[in-house]
């Protein structure tokens, strides 16, 4: 009986947190490159806003986004009980221990489990909200060591315009403006690339993405 | 529930113009080849097809009178300042005095309007936004673009939201002779403007040879013009038994509204240009954005207002 309830009550939030999320930035999903078609996926995207996965989730159709969870930091998630009911069962993200002292488990397997599970993921390979006037930072590694994992998995790039606008670091309500969601063309590590030539590669093709996006 | 009888009367003529229309258009994509649909059918299909749309939800609104206006045209004035102000200068020194702007300014509008302030619902965006808005700007110490930044806040709340809030103010004008009725003068205003952007569209398409501004709106001619603001005129007059006016005066004042109606679409072509867009947002189909469809009301309603007010109203 609980658990019906807390399956229901996580439903209702995230219906919610998607429609909040339409109603303040009238998203748009521009698919260009890749069809918005449910398979198994690794979503990499720019990191300006808390907000920046909620938007991806968003665009993608009902069907895709029961199976695509977000890869975030347990230690933001977990210390409370509503971010932890939101982290857990609203969103489902798999969670993950940013601090290699800490944790018990290795944050690539995490994901690789949940990618042989069924799931998609969406994640944000600069590893924190970029505030910088840079437009991207530089990849960490975790992105290619998922890659090696399972190379097999299409890799795309999304690019995210205007959430950091709508909502900047350290403020605490939205204003509401127009955002834009563009999805690239999947990508795969190559049999001999190196680390460093794949996060290159990688995050040219995000930047391209946004290039798109200035010139349309 | 208080609409009065012209209204349906009126309606019941806007669906038939809107079968008819639906009709053609399927007509016309019947007869391409459904291999290599064409772009313009496609478009004017998706274009009939929002009018359906645009049409239910103002006459809904109506229909539940002075509150169902209020909250449609709060809602459509979040929706186009939301476009507006997505493209124009800002930095996060601006952050509240944009949340102002949406969350206070815009609905306290709408709420004035409704409890029909006139003394201060005319002078609240231009006196009390105009110079509260820079100063919570000002005190977050951000210099660069300043000018700007505060400018273009300004331009979106007087287009989106003031302007805009003029179209519902109608209802609360006070004629004799006219008890009732004022919602008609929405109707009226909206028909006759968005009948005469129609109207200059189909008399472009078909005749359009000299172009008006060619820099600004390359699909924008003479004989676009022309054919649409007389013929819109005298689609007002037709409608003058909406009205508290005569068949004469309801010409000249839909053809004022016409007018000001295609000068306001130039204006807001202009600010796209310089922006760089084409459109001012993706969701209305076929049209493009709320702003798309709502410049050349917000360029006549106020001016629509007044005139009205000053001739007839009594209050």
């Amino acid at each position: 009986m609980n658990k019906i309830l807390l399956d229901l009550a996580a439903k209702i939030t995230a219906n919610a947190i998607v429609l909040f999320a339409r109603m303040v930035t009238a998203v748009r999903a521009i698919w260009d490159g890749i069809e918005p078609i449910a398979k198994k996926r690794v979503y990499f995207g720019n990191h300006t806003s808390n907000g920046d996965f909620i938007l991806i989730w968003t665009v993608l159709p009902l069907h895709m986004r029961k199976r695509t969870r977000p890869v975030a930091a347990s230690d933001y998630w977990l210390d409370s009980k509503v971010k932890a009911f939101l982290g857990r069962h609203a969103i489902n993200a798999v969670l993950i221990d940013r601090n290699p002292e800490t944790r018990t488990e290795d944050p690539v397997t995490q994901m690789a489990e949940a990618l042989d599970e069924g799931s998609s993921l969406i994640i944000f390979p600069e590893g924190t909200r970029n505030v910088s006037d840079q437009p991207l930072l530089p990849f960490k590694t975790g992105l290619y060591h998922l890659a090696k994992a399972r190379p097999d998995v299409d890799l795309v790039p999304v690019w995210i315009e205007n959430l950091n606008r709508v909502m900047p670091k350290g403020e605490i309500f939205p204003i509401p403006l127009l955002c834009t969601i563009r999805f690239g063309e999947a990508m795969h590590v190559k049999p001999k690339e190196t680390k460093e030539k794949f996060l290159a590669r990688s995050h040219a093709a995000l930047l391209a993405l946004k290039e798109n996006g200035d010139q349309s | 529930m208080s609409a009065p009888f012209e209204f349906f009367l009126l309606l019941a003529g806007v669906f038939c113009l809107l079968v008819f229309a639906s009709l053609v258009a399927e007509l016309l994509r019947a007869r391409t080849d459904p291999e290599a649909p064409s772009p313009v059918i496609e478009n004017l299909v998706a274009r009939i097809n929002a009018w359906w749309f645009m049409v239910a939800f103002l006459s809904i609104a109506m229909i539940f009178g002075r509150t169902g206006v209020v909250i449609l045209f709060g809602l459509l004035s979040f929706a186009a300042m939301r476009e507006f102000l997505t493209l124009t200068a800002k930095s996060r020194a601006d952050h509240y005095a944009l949340a102002a702007a949406f969350f206070i300014v815009l609905p306290f509008q709408y709420y004035l309007i409704w409890v029909d302030w006139y003394g201060l619902y005319s002078i609240f965006i231009p006196v009390y936004a105009f110079l509260f808005l820079p100063i919570i700007s000002v005190l977050r110490g951000e210099i660069e673009n300043f000018m700007t930044r505060v400018s273009e806040t300004q331009w979106g709340l007087m287009i989106c939201v003031f302007a805009a809030s003029h179209v519902p103010a109608l209802i609360m004008l006070d004629i004799p002779g006219y008890e009732g009725k004022s919602i008609l003068l929405i109707a009226f205003l909206v028909v006759v403007v968005q009948g005469s952007d129609v109207l200059q569209y189909v008399f472009g398409k078909l005749f359009g040879r000299h172009r008006i501004a060619p820099l600004l709106s390359p699909s924008k001619t003479w004989e676009g013009f022309l054919g649409g603001v007389i013929s819109a005129s005298f689609l007002g007059a037709g409608l003058w038994w909406l009205t508290p006016f005569a068949i004469w005066q309801a010409f000249l004042i839909a053809m004022m509204i016409s007018i000001l109606g295609f000068l306001g679409g130039l204006v807001m072509s202009a600010m796209k240009r310089d922006k760089g867009i084409k459109d001012w947002g993706h969701l209305i189909a076929g049209h493009g954005g709320f702003i798309d469809r709502l410049d050349s009301v917000v360029f006549s309603a106020p001016i629509f207002f007044h005139v009205t007010r000053y001739f007839w109203n009594v209050g």
